[in-house]
């Protein structure tokens, strides 16, 4: 801000008034809605995590016991491991590449060959972001599918293999399926932070940018020195966000793999639903929920302090 | 300073090459002309090199492979089964052939798929914002007390996975007679919704010019009129931004409809998509045209909003 007239803020408190308290009523619909459609149902979840119960009948009070049983069960760590596979590939890789693409197009690319092949391009990259995840999930399982997959059977055309019973399984293989579903998370995810990215960059001060090139700065020099710490706040509020996404990540493996082969690409929330709703077990389903629910709600807290220090910064 | 910098940059690469100014004394220069004078002195800030052009084809090729699973699902979808079967799946097809596409769209009666999605959508669109709305009123201009712990609370709910709240919300709705119903998604879609626009608005409103606020007051107005006559028409923006967010938000959920419509006649674009999955594996065209099908009305909604939808993409995530 270099702006010649002072900026008279003002004062942050609100005005008493004795107006204020005729306020209330606006926010009783919001609060009673919000009350039965998710404190409501959340406390009741939780409850049913100490139940053993079917769906009929009512619910038997077991205590802590499946959350003991939640601690010896391998396909509960082990779906827990795909997680922080996904946040790297979710999280962690798109936030990597999108630093790099978009810095390259907003601050390379985009001074030499005009805005308007930058702007066509991220459109491009964020085009996934914008497809309903069951229907990218559809996509590409019609790619990857074994016998009449267009991957596996351009190979064959290709003659990199000879037949599509040799061809690799993408998704039915247990050591590729994981593969195929992280191509297919970043495919998704990187469209995201490009945009939040390049948002970010347009919100910076130019001058920094093109002041450090006429000094001599390389591109490289630039981005490791000027462009991350401009995106500093981006960075983070997109890491968190993502990781977010991360661990909530459901649809892509219903459609794709249903968890499988064996619990080859189970996530905790596919693992939950597949207790709740295809083999009954109401009180283990919750219990894992529960678990998910409070590390995505340790998340959310993080992000919610970084949020308000950002905003008390401004 | 920062305005003239924004000017420059605008300008179009080639803006480097003109040689303007060049015979001036440099005292006499305007900051535009010194910064073009000491570009063409380094030899290109914006200069198109051959590594540039290296580097604009490495991207572009990334970006084209990013949409290439659309392209290969849009060329297929058009293409007869014999000739997928002969050509492969790479080749363009030499007649177009909406056969895939109208047999998938008979077979999964996808306009009513399309009427459905398309019904919980708008009525969370309307209902959503309508809720965030007057939650975010009493919160950014009323600033009702305890406003800080009811806007945390919102933000944590909305990370709470689908799957901690489907089970009971599952029995509520079967309680009273909602299950199987479209209306049951749109009531919950608008609560959980709700709870980030509240939080987004929240702080749009917090920011509310003071002055209109109290020019009103003076004249007498109550919190009602407030609202509607002064808050809501300078919101109006805003709320539409955030009515495009819900409805492709809601188009696109697919874990409740799974658990909240079991019959085929009540599911929605997605989640038919999703279901269909498999069902056309040996028929490698079909599922094209299904992917086609499900991917167009999106395609539609981001073409006609584009602008709107990147610019939100970073709403609320930093200010």
């Amino acid at each position: 801000m270099t702006s010649v007239a002072p900026r008279v803020r003002k004062a942050e408190k609100a005005p008493k008034s004795p107006m204020q308290d005729t306020y209330w009523p606006w926010i009783v619909p919001g609060i009673l809605l919000f009350v039965f459609i998710v404190v409501v149902p959340f406390f009741w979840n939780i409850y049913l995590s100490f139940t053993k119960w079917n769906g009929l009948g009512s619910p038997k009070w077991i205590g802590a016991n499946n959350y003991v049983k939640l601690m010896g069960d391998d396909v509960f760590w082990q779906s827990f491991l795909h997680s922080i596979v996904f946040i790297i590939s979710m999280a962690i890789i798109p936030t990597v590449l999108g630093l790099l693409i978009s810095s390259a197009l907003f601050d390379y690319l985009s001074p030499r060959f005009g805005n308007r092949v930058s702007t066509v391009m991220r459109a491009g990259f964020f085009l996934p972001q914008i497809i309903p995840i069951a229907i990218a999930g559809l996509l590409w399982s019609w790619m990857l599918s074994s016998q009449y997959g267009i991957i596996n059977v351009t190979l064959v055309q290709w003659g990199i293999v000879p037949s599509t019973d040799e061809a690799p399984n993408w998704l039915g293989n247990a050591s590729l399926a994981m593969l195929s579903v992280n191509v297919v998370l970043i495919w998704i995810q990187l469209g995201y932070t490009i945009v939040v990215f390049m948002s970010g960059l347009a919100r910076g001060d130019q001058s920094i940018h093109e002041a450090a090139a006429i000094d001599g700065a390389t591109w490289f020099q630039r981005f490791r020195m000027i462009t991350i710490n401009q995106l500093r706040p981006e960075i983070a509020v997109v890491l968190l966000t993502t990781t977010v996404a991360a661990l909530k990540v459901f649809a892509p493996i219903y459609v794709m793999t249903q968890g499988g082969p064996g619990s080859a690409t189970n996530v905790p929330a596919y693992f939950s639903y597949f207790n709740f709703i295809q083999t009954s077990n109401v009180g283990y389903g919750a219990a894992i929920s529960t678990v998910l629910a409070i590390i995505l709600i340790v998340l959310a807290i993080f992000l919610l302090r970084m949020q308000t220090r950002q905003q008390g910064n401004n | 300073m920062s305005t003239t910098t924004s000017s420059a940059r605008n300008g179009k690469g080639n803006t480097v090459n003109s040689a303007s100014g060049a015979s001036k004394a440099l005292s006499e220069m305007t900051p535009q002309e010194l910064r073009k004078l000491s570009k063409r002195g380094q030899g290109g800030f914006n200069k198109r090199t051959f590594g540039s052009w290296a580097w604009l084809i490495i991207i572009l090729v990334a970006a084209i492979a990013w949409i290439s699973p659309l392209y290969l699902a849009f060329v297929n979808s058009v293409k007869s089964t014999t000739e997928y079967d002969t050509t492969g799946p790479l080749s363009l097809p030499t007649y177009i052939d909406f056969n895939n596409i109208i047999h998938f769209w008979n077979k999964a009666n996808f306009t009513e798929k399309l009427w459905n999605s398309f019904q919980i959508s708008f009525f969370v669109a309307i209902l959503g914002v309508l809720i965030s709305f007057l939650t975010a009123y009493a919160i950014g201009i009323g600033k009702i007390r305890g406003r800080f712990w009811i806007l945390a609370l919102f933000m944590v709910a909305f990370t709470i996975p689908g799957e901690a709240l489907m089970y009971p919300l599952l029995r509520m709705m079967k309680m009273i007679g909602l299950y199987d119903n479209i209306y049951s998604l749109v009531i919950i879609f608008s609560v959980l919704l709700s709870a980030f626009g509240t939080y987004l608005l929240s702080s749009v409103l917090s920011d509310f010019p003071t002055e209109l606020l109290e020019a009103a007051k003076i004249d007498g107005a109550g919190s009602f009129r407030l609202l509607r006559s002064v808050v809501f028409p300078l919101t109006r923006p805003t709320l539409l931004v955030l009515m495009v967010f819900f409805f492709i938000w809601t188009w696109n959920e697919f874990l409740l409809p799974l658990v909240m419509l079991p019959s085929n006649s009540s599911q929605t674009v997605s989640l038919s998509m999703g279901l269909a999955s498999g069902q056309y594996t040996s028929e490698p065209t079909q599922q094209a045209a299904a992917a086609l099908v499900g991917i167009l009305p999106t395609l539609l909604f981001f073409l006609i909003f584009q602008r709107t939808l990147l610019k939100g993409v970073t709403m609320g995530s930093v200010k």
